[in-house]
């Protein structure tokens, strides 16, 4: 299939101007982390007048970035772990059984995708504040809340697309071995879980990323100690003097964890895409 | 999750031959076989009662009452007004209705413009990397970047780009290209919509561009073989063929990236703050600020309230006309 020069043309023209388009806010945040104040100060340059490293040190004293940093992790990762656990589970149930009321609840499963976060906001404010009135039990404010909160964000999506690749694993597997007498959770953990590992990959890179950069509930409800990442960044920009190089460097090294772990795993995204989402 | 993993002491493989009762203790095999989807969902269903569905009941009931900081410790004793936080609301001749009418405008035609332009770019990046080329790979994991960075870390950086003083699009625009005579504001008035577009959509497109690349790879090779046999050109190839196939694709994209755009707050939020100004006031930071700002949590759920109503309407009459579109298409 030749393409016509007109075709090379236009694929080359829009490309990279897309490619220009995408990677300029790049070239901003690595250039600028290594500008020195007065450089930022200024009118942009292209072209730093010296070339420094300080940001990078200096980002940890400014705010305390690696607390922020801890916390991120470990509510991210809490909830990624969580989160396909549970969506393995339930895709299973959704895949291989026929059940009463299975339609009523992969729809509000999937309807709860649309709803607006600021609805359940208020709400889950208010209720965290009340069970930790009457119980003791400290919601709000503590990662707890937050992983809790995060675990149904990437929950409906994960159920979704898990339900499509389960799907296409062949339902022989399964059943020969409950045939030859394993139980459906061995069946579930021996067959079909390894042969749909691409898409419980999927599934766990875009738990991770919703949970590491989510803002609006982050902002609300957490503290000075329990601060992620996504509030904590604001930190260097919100005050008088702005250290447009800090906030650079501390956004690229806070990216650099997810970027890496996409790029490294983006294969088995676009797979449990096809599988799960395009049907 | 070891108790899980490991097998219950295999009750199928242990029972007894066939003829002699199981043990009185275990479920019969029928109700467990009926039981066990309910089991596998139990957590999942718990969680969404937990986190979306009580605290949407809850948001129904605070949307009657008058609910004000006085009231957030025990919002149970807070008094019902009945139906006067929807007639604020409602009331355009009022301030509190007039923003939020203004509010909503504004968050339609930046969705309609967003999504759109999402839509194009991503789609044209898909179809015009369907074939391979040296350094496609590299391209394509470029293109991803902005999918990938968290979205704070990407919003700070175009607000930093925004800025009037110090930032990159000033430089250029004024400095180098001499476009505007002045340095003009982008982050306050209205501009504020220009840049709040250029980010949602650098953020955005690349979902699109995922989703139609990976429905390209469900077209089958030999439909492009026999309409190249046919003389159909490259651009024909895609009129005809990979554009109408891709619909399905569309139908949820399209769905998908107006309803994460109609509802994005991160975005406004890290440009703009707890206050968006006026042009760039999308509804979601429109009700964050009547709620958490002036403290008026029953008008905000009210306003949450109308909004669900006015997005199931609209999922509801979309899903009607694709699913009617679709039917006609496979007569």
């Amino acid at each position: 299939m030749a393409a016509p020069r007109s075709f090379l043309w236009s694929r080359r023209i829009f490309l990279t101007l897309l490619a220009g388009f995408v990677l300029l806010p790049v070239y901003v945040m690595v250039s600028s982390s290594l500008k020195p104040l007065q450089d930022v100060s200024g009118s942009f340059r292209w072209m730093p007048s010296g070339f420094t490293v300080r940001p990078y040190f200096d980002i940890w004293k400014t705010v305390p970035l690696a607390d922020y940093f801890m916390n991120s992790l470990i509510v991210a990762g809490a909830a990624t772990v969580c989160s396909v656990v549970i969506a393995v589970f339930a895709a299973y149930a959704v895949s291989r059984y026929r059940f009463r009321g299975k339609r009523v609840f992969t729809v509000t499963v999937l309807s709860t995708q649309m709803f607006p976060g600021i609805l359940f906001l208020l709400p889950l404010f208010l209720i965290y504040v009340n069970v930790g009135n009457a119980t003791g039990i400290a919601l709000f404010g503590s990662r707890a809340g937050l992983i809790l909160t995060y675990l149904t964000f990437s929950l409906p999506f994960s159920i979704w697309m898990l339900i499509g690749y389960f799907d296409s694993v062949p339902r022989e597997l399964d059943e020969a071995a409950l045939v030859d007498g394993c139980g459906p959770l061995r069946a579930l953990f021996r067959v079909v879980v390894p042969a749909a590992i691409p898409g419980i990959v999927a599934v766990a890179v875009y738990a991770f990323m919703t949970a590491w950069g989510e803002v609006l509930f982050a902002s609300v409800m957490t503290n000075d100690t329990t601060r992620t990442l996504a509030v904590g960044l604001q930190g260097y920009a919100t005050q008088n003097d702005v250290y447009w190089n800090q906030v650079m460097a501390a956004s690229l090294v806070v990216s650099i964890p997810v970027v890496a772990g996409f790029l490294l795993l983006q294969r088995y995204l676009v797979a449990g895409l096809t599988a799960g989402a395009v049907k | 999750m070891t108790t899980l993993t490991t097998p219950p002491p295999s009750k199928e493989r242990a029972a007894p031959p066939a003829g002699k009762r199981p043990s009185r203790l275990r479920l019969p095999a029928r109700l467990r076989r009926v039981s066990l989807p309910y089991l596998l969902l139990l957590p999942a269903l718990l969680l969404e009662l937990v986190v979306h569905l009580i605290p949407m009941g809850v948001g129904i009931v605070m949307s009657f009452k008058e609910l004000t900081q006085f009231f957030i410790r025990d919002w149970g004793a807070a008094p019902w007004t009945g139906l006067d936080n929807y007639k604020l609301s409602v009331d355009f001749d009022a301030p509190v209705g007039e923003a939020l009418l203004h509010s909503f405008f504004v968050t339609v035609a930046f969705t309609v413009l967003s999504v759109g332009l999402c839509w194009l770019i991503g789609t044209a990046a898909a179809v015009f990397m369907q074939e391979h080329f040296r350094g496609r790979g590299l391209l394509r994991a470029v293109f991803l970047i902005p999918y990938a960075l968290p979205v704070y870390a990407a919003v700070i950086t175009w607000s930093f780009m925004f800025q009037r003083d110090t930032g990159l699009i000033n430089h250029v625009l004024h400095d180098q290209l001499g476009l505007t005579d002045s340095r003009p504001f982008w982050l306050i008035g209205d501009n504020s919509f220009v840049a709040l577009l250029t980010v949602s959509v650098w953020k955005g497109w690349p979902f699109a561009f995922l989703i139609v690349m990976a429905g390209l790879q469900n077209i089958p090779k030999e439909q492009y073989e026999a309409a190249a046999i046919d003389g159909a050109g490259m651009w024909q190839q895609v009129r005809r063929i990979t554009l109408p196939s891709l619909r399905p694709v569309n139908q949820v994209l399209v769905l998908v990236l107006f309803l994460w755009t109609f509802n994005d707050f991160n975005t406004p939020y890290v440009l703009f703050g707890k206050s968006a100004p006026e042009a760039a006031d999308l509804i979601s930071i429109h009700i964050y600020q009547s709620s958490f700002v002036t403290w008026n949590f029953g008008t905000g759920s009210a306003m949450s309230v109308l909004l669900l109503l006015f997005l199931l309407l609209v999922t509801a009459g979309y899903l009607l006309v694709t699913s009617r579109g679709r039917k006609t298409a496979d007569v």
